[in-house]
C-alpha cells in the first residue's frame, strides 16, 4: 500500500480534464501534494462554453474554482520529463518531483500546411487569448473564413458572425458536420445557416491564403480559382493531441499521435497517467468532455488505489448552434432506416434499426432535437414504440420506461439506475440534490428535464403544491388570483385551499396580491397575512427590536437629509449602519417607537426603502459620467429613475439592482437580479444575478438598448419573474430552472412569443401609477397606527425585556440567557 | 357578547386585559400582566387563546407577532423570529415536540378579554 500521506502528484496541463482530476481527488481526500503547471497565463476555464465569452462572459464566469491545497504554477511550461529521477523540469529554470504524474496537456488545433497559413490575420480557436486576438483583428475586417465545418468551425462561424464579420465556411466532406450527421442532415443543416446569412462552401480545400501590401491577409483562395475574400481565416480543420513531452522521454505514442494508456489511463511508465485530449485509449483519442471528463474520474480513482477502468464512450451529441439543434446518438447507419424530411420546416429526423426491426441502433436529427433525450437509452435495446412516433417523442415520453442502466447524463456518465438509488438512499427531493449528489445535469444541462421526471416517477412529490393548505405552485395561484379577480385570502383559500393557512402560503398570497395591486399591504384582512417585517414595516432583530432603512434612491442623499437621519437616529437612541446597498440603517427601535420615527423621516422627504420586503431594495450605482472621467453614460439618474419605478414591487423573493456608468463596473450590477452596464451606445442588461449563499453572475440578455427599450425590457423581466417563480425563489434560480432558459426568456419578453407581453406592460403600469408609500399610508391611519404598542392593554410601557449595553459608542442588545425548557 | 371560552377549573383570578374589538381575527397581541407577558390570539372563527410571550428558541418576547394558521386543523402560531410552529391549544412546539411554551386560560365577559395567569 503506497503512503499517500507523503505522495507527491504532479499534473502537467491545467485544461477542462486536469482540472475534473483535481477537482475529484479534493473531493475524495487526497492527502498528497498537488502541483499543476499550466502553459495559459489563467486557470482552467469551460473551453465548452468558450463561445460565450465573445458574447459577454468574463474570464471569472468561465474559470474553475482550483482547490485551496494545489500549488497551480500558471504561465508555466513543462520542458522535460525525467523519468529515471521522477522529475519534471519547467521553462522557469527549476524541477519538480513526483510520485505520481499526470499528463494532461490537451491537443492543438490542426493547421494545414497551405501557403499563407502564418500570415497576420489567421488564428486557431482554442483558448481564450485566441478568442481575444480573433475580436481585436475583426476591429478592422469585413469579412472572415472558417476552414473547417465541424462542431467547432461551426462555433468558431457563429463568433464571426457575432463580431459582424460576413463569414464564410470551408468545409472538405460533402457536407457540414460529417462527424455528427448524414448528408440528408447536413443539407438541412445548411438551409439553417444560410438563412442567417452565412456562405458555405462544402467539398472545398483551400489552394492559399493570399495578403496584401501591408502582409496581413486580404483573401482565400479555393483550388478553383476562386477569390474569397476575408481578413480573418480561423483553423478548425480537427485536433493533434499534444504527446511531445511523452515522445521525448520515451513513452509508447500512437502511429497517428496521443499518448498510449490501459483501461486505468495508465501510460507505458506505471508512475504517469494521461488524461483527455492527449491520451490515445483503446486507439482512441476523444475530444469530447464527456469522456475526456470520465478519464479524469477513472485516473484519480486509480491513484488512490481503486479499480476503475475507462472502457470507450458514448459519443452521442446535442447541442444547438445557431439557433439550430444537432443530435446524434448510437450509430449512424444501419440495416433499416426510418427517415422524415420537412425542407420547409428545416428539421430532418433519422432513425437506424436492425434488420428484423426490433432494435435501435441510432438516430440523427437536425432542427428539432426533442427524440434524442427519450431515445438515446435505448440505443442496443429494444424499440419502445413505433418508428414513427418514436421521431416525434417529445423530451422524455419514453424516459418513464428507461431501464437502469440506461445513460441519463452523458456529459458526467450517470445513469438512471445511479440518480434513482441517490434519490431513494438520500432522501432526494429536488433537481438540486441530484445535481450535488451524482454531477448530472451540472455540465450541459440537456438532461435536467428527464431528472424531473425520474424524481416524479421515484414517488417524489416535486414540490408542487406550496404547503398542506394549496395544491398549487405559487405560479398557479397567481395566475388563480389574476384571471379569477380574488381580493382576499379567506376567498381563494375558501374556494381552492384547506384549513386556515401558515406562515407559507399567507406571505406567499400577501404577496400575489400585492404584485397585482390589491391594497396596502396592512388594509383589512390582509394584515394578518404578512410577516412580522411586513406587519410592522420594519426588519425585527434577534432581541424583538426593528430595523428602519430609508429609500435613498441610487445612493444618492442631500446632505440636509443625511443630517435628518442622524439627528433621528440620535433623538430615538437608533444604532447606525451603511448597508451594503449604499443606504443607512437605524437599528433598535421598539414598536411603539416606529411611527414616531416613520413621522420624522416621511416629513424630511424620506419614504420606505423596503428592506423588510420580498420586494425591490435599491438600484445601486457609481456616480457616472456626471463626475467620473471614464463614465460613458449617466448612471445615477437612470439608477434613481429606475428605483422610483419599481419602489414597493412586491415579488417571490427580493430584488436587487445596479447601474454601472462604465464597462469597469464599479456598481457590481452583475452580481444583481437585473443589472445595467453602461456603453458608449447605450445600456446593457443583465438578469439573474446574486451575491448570498450561492453567488452567480447575472447572463446578459440584451445589448445596446435605448432607454425606453431597457425599460420596458425590465417592466417584463419582472413581471414575468412575479408571474412564475415558485416561493422564494430569486431570479437566478428562477432563470436556472427555466425551460429553454435565457434564449426562452429573450422569446417571451423580447419577441413576445407567449403573446403576454401587453398584459405584462400593464401589469407594471398599474403597480407605477398606483404607487404610494406605506409609512406614509400608515402614519395616516388611526387604525393601522393602533397596533404599534409593545402590550395592547398598556400602550404607553415599553417592554421591559429589552435592554442595550454600549458598545463603540453605540447601543448593542442585551440579550436574556436562554432556557429551552423540555418537557 | 357571549362567553366564548371558559375554563373554570384552571381559572385563578381573571385580568381583564382589553376589549374583544381591539383584537384581529388570526393576529395576536401582546398584554403585560403584572411582570409576565402573554400572547393573546383570537383565530379566524373567533376563539381566543393565551400563550407566553417569550418564543423559547429565540429568547425574545415576540410570540404575539407570528403568523397564525392551521396545522392538521390545529390552530397554531409561527414564531416570527424562525418560524417553529406551536399549536394555539396546548402550546407544544409541533416541530419540536419537546419544546412548549405556557398556556393560560382565557374567556370574554361581556365584552372584555380576561386571562388568568396562576
Amino acid at each position: 500500500m503506497r503512503d499517500r500521506k507523503r505522495m507527491r502528484l504532479v499534473v502537467v496541463g491545467h485544461g477542462p480534464a486536469a482540472h475534473r482530476l483535481i477537482e475529484t481527488l479534493d473531493g475524495r481526500g487526497f492527502d498528497g501534494t498537488v502541483t499543476v503547471f499550466g502553459e495559459e497565463p489563467r486557470p482552467a476555464y469551460d473551453r465548452v462554453a468558450l463561445t460565450s465569452y465573445l458574447s459577454g462572459k468574463s474570464v471569472e464566469d468561465l474559470t474553475y474554482p482550483v482547490p485551496d491545497r494545489v500549488t497551480l504554477r500558471t504561465g508555466v511550461r513543462v520542458t522535460a520529463i525525467d523519468r529515471a529521477n521522477r522529475t519534471v523540469t519547467t521553462d522557469a529554470g527549476d524541477s519538480e518531483p513526483y510520485d505520481v504524474l499526470v499528463l494532461a496537456t490537451g491537443s492543438a488545433p490542426f493547421v494545414p500546411p497551405v501557403p499563407g497559413r502564418d500570415l497576420p490575420g489567421c488564428f486557431v480557436y482554442r483558448t481564450i487569448d485566441d478568442l481575444d486576438a480573433i475580436r481585436d483583428a475583426s476591429r478592422d475586417a469585413r469579412a472572415g473564413v472558417v476552414i473547417g465545418g465541424g462542431l467547432l468551425g461551426l462555433e468558431a462561424a457563429d463568433a464571426l458572425r457575432g463580431l459582424g464579420l460576413d463569414t464564410h465556411i470551408i468545409e472538405m466532406s460533402g457536407w457540414l458536420m460529417p462527424r455528427q450527421v448524414d448528408e440528408g442532415g447536413g443539407s438541412v443543416l445548411r438551409g439553417h445557416i444560410e438563412g442567417l446569412g452565412l456562405t458555405i462552401h462544402t467539398g472545398a480545400g483551400v489552394r492559399s491564403i493570399e495578403a496584401g501590401p501591408d502582409g496581413r491577409v486580404t483573401s482565400l483562395v479555393k483550388p478553383d480559382g476562386e477569390a474569397i475574400e476575408a481578413q480573418v481565416v480561423v483553423f478548425s480543420a480537427g485536433i493533434r493531441p499534444r504527446d511531445e513531452l511523452a515522445r521525448d522521454c520515451g513513452l509508447e505514442v500512437g502511429e497517428r499521435g496521443g499518448i498510449v494508456v490501459d483501461e486505468g489511463m495508465r501510460t507505458s511508465d506505471e508512475h504517469i497517467y494521461a488524461i483527455g485530449e492527449c491520451a490515445l485509449a483503446g486507439g482512441m483519442v476523444y475530444g469530447l468532455v464527456g469522456p475526456c471528463n470520465t478519464q479524469a474520474e477513472v485516473a484519480a480513482e486509480r491513484i488512490l488505489d481503486g479499480s476503475a477502468a475507462f472502457t470507450g464512450a458514448d459519443m452521442s451529441t446535442k447541442l444547438k448552434l445557431m439557433g439550430v439543434e444537432v443530435a446524434q446518438f448510437g450509430a449512424m447507419s444501419g440495416a433499416l432506416d426510418v427517415t422524415y424530411m420537412d425542407p420547409v420546416g428545416g428539421v430532418y429526423k433519422r432513425l437506424f434499426i436492425s434488420d428484423d426491426a426490433t432494435t435501435l441502433l441510432g438516430g440523427i436529427c437536425v432542427g428539432d432535437a426533442s427524440p434524442y433525450n427519450a431515445l438515446r437509452p435505448f440505443v442496443g435495446k429494444p424499440l419502445p414504440g413505433a418508428p414513427s412516433d418514436l421521431l416525434f417523442a417529445g423530451a422524455g415520453k419514453a424516459s418513464v420506461d428507461l431501464p437502469d442502466d440506461a445513460q441519463v447524463c452523458s456529459c458526467n456518465n450517470v445513469t438512471k439506475g445511479r440518480i434513482c438509488a441517490a434519490i431513494a438512499d438520500k432522501g432526494l427531493t429536488d433537481v438540486q440534490g441530484i445535481k450535488d449528489c451524482t454531477r448530472a445535469g451540472t455540465t450541459c444541462g440537456s438532461c435536467v428535464p428527464m431528472l424531473k421526471q425520474i424524481l416524479v416517477k421515484s414517488g417524489v412529490d416535486v414540490g408542487k403544491a406550496l404547503c398542506e393548505h394549496f395544491p398549487h405552485s405559487r405560479a398557479e395561484l397567481f395566475d388563480i388570483v389574476n384571471v379569477r379577480g380574488i381580493t382576499t385570502f379567506s376567498q381563494l383559500i375558501a374556494e381552492h385551499g384547506t384549513g386556515r393557512g401558515c406562515d407559507i402560503c399567507k406571505p406567499a398570497v400577501a404577496s400575489i396580491l400585492a404584485s397585482l395591486g390589491r391594497g396596502h399591504i396592512l388594509d383589512g384582512e390582509q394584515a394578518a397575512l404578512q410577516d412580522t417585517n411586513d406587519q410592522f414595516l420594519a426588519n425585527i432583530q434577534k432581541n424583538g427590536t426593528y430595523s428602519v432603512v430609508p429609500r435613498i434612491p441610487g445612493g444618492e442623499i442631500t446632505p440636509d437629509k443625511l443630517i435628518v437621519i442622524g439627528e433621528v437616529a440620535r433623538e430615538f437612541g437608533l444604532y447606525t449602519k451603511i448597508t451594503g446597498a449604499q443606504r443607512i440603517d437605524l437599528l433598535g427601535a421598539r414598536v411603539e417607537q416606529l411611527p414616531a420615527i416613520w413621522r420624522r423621516l416621511v416629513d424630511a422627504g424620506f419614504e420606505s426603502g423596503h428592506a423588510y420586503g420580498k420586494a425591490l431594495r435599491t438600484v445601486k450605482s457609481c456616480v457616472g459620467s456626471t463626475w467620473c472621467r471614464y463614465g460613458v453614460q449617466d448612471s445615477v439618474g437612470l439608477a434613481i429613475a429606475l428605483e422610483l419605478r419599481y419602489r414597493g414591487l412586491r415579488s417571490p423573493h427580493k430584488l436587487k439592482s445596479a447601474v454601472s456608468g462604465c464597462a469597469r463596473e464599479c456598481a457590481e450590477a452583475r452580481s444583481k437580479d437585473f443589472g445595467i452596464i453602461a456603453t458608449e451606445q447605450g445600456w446593457n442588461l443583465y438578469v439573474g444575478g446574486n451575491g448570498g449563499f450561492k453567488p452567480r453572475h447575472a447572463d446578459l440578455l440584451a445589448s445596446d438598448l435605448s432607454t425606453d427599450d431597457l425599460v420596458r425590457t425590465i417592466d417584463r423581466f419582472l413581471m414575468f419573474y412575479i408571474r412564475t417563480a415558485d416561493r422564494l425563489q430569486r431570479t437566478a434560480a428562477w432563470l436556472e430552472n427555466l425551460d429553454g432558459g435565457l434564449d426562452y426568456l429573450r422569446e417571451v419578453i423580447m419577441e413576445d412569443s407567449l403573446g403576454i407581453c401587453a398584459e405584462l406592460d400593464a401589469q407594471m403600469e398599474r403597480h407605477v401609477s398606483t404607487y404610494v408609500d406605506e409609512w406614509r399610508a400608515t402614519i395616516e391611519d388611526p387604525d393601522k397606527l393602533r397596533r404599534f404598542v409593545s402590550f395592547v392593554n398598556a400602550p404607553g410601557v415599553p417592554d421591559p425585556s429589552i435592554s442595550f449595553e454600549t458598545e463603540r459608542d453605540q447601543i448593542k442588545p442585551v440579550l436574556i440567557p436562554l432556557e429551552v425548557t423540555r418537557t | 357578547m357571549t362567553i366564548l371560552d371558559e375554563t373554570p377549573a384552571l381559572a385563578g383570578h381573571w385580568t381583564p386585559v382589553c376589549s374583544y374589538t381591539d383584537l384581529l381575527p388570526e393576529r395576536g397581541a401582546a398584554v403585560l400582566v403584572g411582570d409576565r407577558q402573554v400572547a393573546v390570539f383570537r383565530t379566524f372563527d373567533g376563539a381566543l387563546y393565551a400563550l407566553g410571550n417569550l418564543d423559547p428558541f429565540s429568547g425574545a418576547y415576540v410570540m404575539s407577532r407570528g403568523i397564525v394558521g392551521t396545522r392538521n386543523g390545529e390552530p397554531t402560531v409561527a414564531s416570527p423570529m424562525h418560524k417553529q410552529v406551536f399549536s394555539l391549544v396546548t402550546g407544544v412546539c409541533a416541530d419540536d415536540p419537546g419544546v412548549a411554551v405556557p398556556t393560560y386560560p382565557i374567556r370574554v365577559t361581556d365584552g372584555t378579554v380576561e386571562v388568568s395567569v396562576v
